[in-house]
């Protein structure tokens, strides 16, 4: 156990390192160009990223019960930020009420008690199944299919998906239990960077748009951040069950997954007519914004790494 | 004196409980569009749509500005019982108003009027009870023009609350987690020769333009 705290700490430290540069960036910055917009924006950022992985590392130090509140927690308010722009109809409200205060808790609770046979099934079985009922039985039909579909797509975006983050702690491979938390680690270091990595060289280097008119990403700015997922995922293999080539090929998919996620989730709330989902993480808008391609890759990520090595 | 120092105890921690479980179900997040939140005397005459508003404006609000500002809130609503009596003059220091006209002994807008001598900011609902139908504003009661003749000085601040009504609409007992606002726009103030439906429709289109812009 000493060696995974050991390695979290060293993990936390080279971000940190990191974080500081930025940070000394910043207000280098700032005192050539004063309070400019684009400074402040990039300053806020930085800010934002030290509470992330501050947070984040000390989680992973608590242990299990503290990265399944952590993630409990956003999973909570991307739920929230979902089902304020989605729920318009009060014949939901309990159903949306249980699905806050029920379902979000029991099933981080089985994640928690590593039950994966109930997981793996509580939201895409059971509650798909019984919630719609709910709502049912206030009698109202309008817009009924449209109503529960919205439901259960927010439980699956922002419960179920992101569930699978702390579950990949319970994954047993070679007899290497206590050091799955890092596996946690290096799926969100590789997703996280390599949406960076897309966000600053495909601005730069970007020239064709992968659905224009919807989001600024690019070909261009994909390939490149898989390049940079696949030398991130080599690179921190020594904290994962993975060879180093099979540590690049799982950071590949986990990005290409991420973008994906990106993608449809940005669809998404240019369809609810919102720019950012809210105001809650400064300089980066809301949970859902930041947390968009990690939802997607986390469920992948668990049960590749379930067929192939477990 | 002992007693009344428990009190003044309790109503700390209940108000800072009620912000705490305001901000922890709704996320609910301040947009001074007209004004900055600054130590100014004001009347924030706000939509009302739901029994938690006045404690969600009173949430936003700065802790220094919270401090000087009172709802003004019904009698016979708050007094109904201890607890409600406790959180009514105690937490939020409202100023409490007869809402019989052929029974009361106070003028509201006296009322309201002596409070902002004393130095406080208001909250006020002008449509006068909770808006149930389908239009986003009911009309406006006389109350706000009164006050608006009677303390011309004052900033009137117009102060829209979004999304309240789905976190918690009549009926249901459980609050729904949905992210709200309170949108707080260019104050406005009674002109010169301004009639008083021509008044309190400005007032009320200001109101509303925060609305708009809001998209909810």
């Amino acid at each position: 156990m000493t060696s995974t705290v050991g390695d979290i700490v060293l993990l936390a430290l080279i971000a940190g390192g990191l974080l500081l540069a930025l940070t000394i960036f910043a207000e280098v910055l700032r005192a050539r160009m004063g309070a400019h917009p684009v400074v402040q924006t990039f300053s806020t950022r930085v800010e934002s990223w030290w509470a992330m992985v501050i947070l984040f590392a000390l989680a992973l130090i608590v242990g299990p019960l503290g990265i399944v509140v952590l993630v409990a927690f956003a999973a909570f308010a991307a739920l929230r930020e979902f089902t304020t722009y989605s729920h318009k109809d009060q014949a939901d409200h309990l159903a949306l009420a249980l699905g806050f205060y029920i379902v979000l808790p029991a099933q981080f609770w089985f994640v928690y008690m590593d039950w994966p046979g109930l997981f793996t099934v509580f939201i895409p079985v059971y509650v798909f199944l019984l919630l719609p009922v709910v709502s049912v039985l206030r009698g109202r039909t309008a817009g009924f299919l449209a109503r529960v579909t919205k439901m259960q797509w927010g439980l699956m975006i922002c419960v179920y998906s992101l569930s699978h983050l702390p579950a990949l702690m319970w994954l047993h491979i070679g007899g290497q239990e206590e050091r799955m938390v890092l596996l946690i680690a290096f799926l969100v270091v590789v997703v996280q960077s390599a949406d960076l990595v897309d966000f600053f060289l495909g601005r730069k280097f970007g020239r064709t748009r992968i659905v224009p008119g919807l989001s600024p990403r690019t070909w261009e700015g994909a390939v490149l951040s898989l390049g940079f997922a696949a030398l991130l995922g080599a690179g921190l293999y020594w904290i994962t069950p993975f060879s180093p080539l099979a540590a690049a090929g799982m950071a590949v998919v986990a990005s290409a997954t991420g973008a994906c996620g990106a993608l449809v989730l940005t669809a998404i709330k240019k369809d609810a007519g919102v720019k950012d989902w809210s105001h809650l993480i400064p300089g980066q808008g809301g949970f859902l914004d930041q947390l968009d391609s990690v939802i997607f890759a986390a469920p992948v990520f668990f049960h590749l790494t379930l067929l192939w090595w477990a | 004196m002992n007693l009344s120092l428990h009190r003044r105890l309790a109503a700390r921690i209940a108000g800072k409980a009620i912000e705490l479980f305001a901000k922890a179900i709704t996320a609910v997040r301040a947009d001074w569009r007209g004004i900055e939140p600054v130590a100014r005397q004001r009347v924030y005459f706000a939509n009302h749509v739901s029994n938690a508003d006045m404690p969600m404006i009173w949430s936003v609000l700065p802790p220094n500005l919270r401090r000087v500002t009172r709802p003004v809130a019904a009698a016979d609503y708050w007094l109904k019982n201890g607890l409600r009596a406790f959180a009514g003059r105690d937490v939020f220091r409202a100023v409490l108003i007869d809402r019989r006209p052929e029974a009361r002994t106070d003028d509201p807008v006296a009322q309201m009027a002596a409070a902002l001598d004393e130095g406080a900011s208001l909250i006020i609902f002008p449509e006068g009870k909770r808006n149930m139908g389908p239009d986003p504003l009911e009309p406006f009661k006389t109350g706000l023009y009164h006050l608006a003749r009677a303390r011309p000085q004052v900033d009137l601040v117009p102060t829209w609350i979004a999304n309240l009504n789905a976190v918690m609409p009549k009926g249901e007992v459980i609050p729904l987690p949905l992210m709200c606002t309170v949108t707080f726009g260019a104050p406005v103030h009674l002109a010169g020769d301004e009639g008083k439906e021509a008044f309190l429709a400005r007032a009320a289109a200001a109101l509303l333009a925060l609305r708009d812009e809001e998209g909810t």
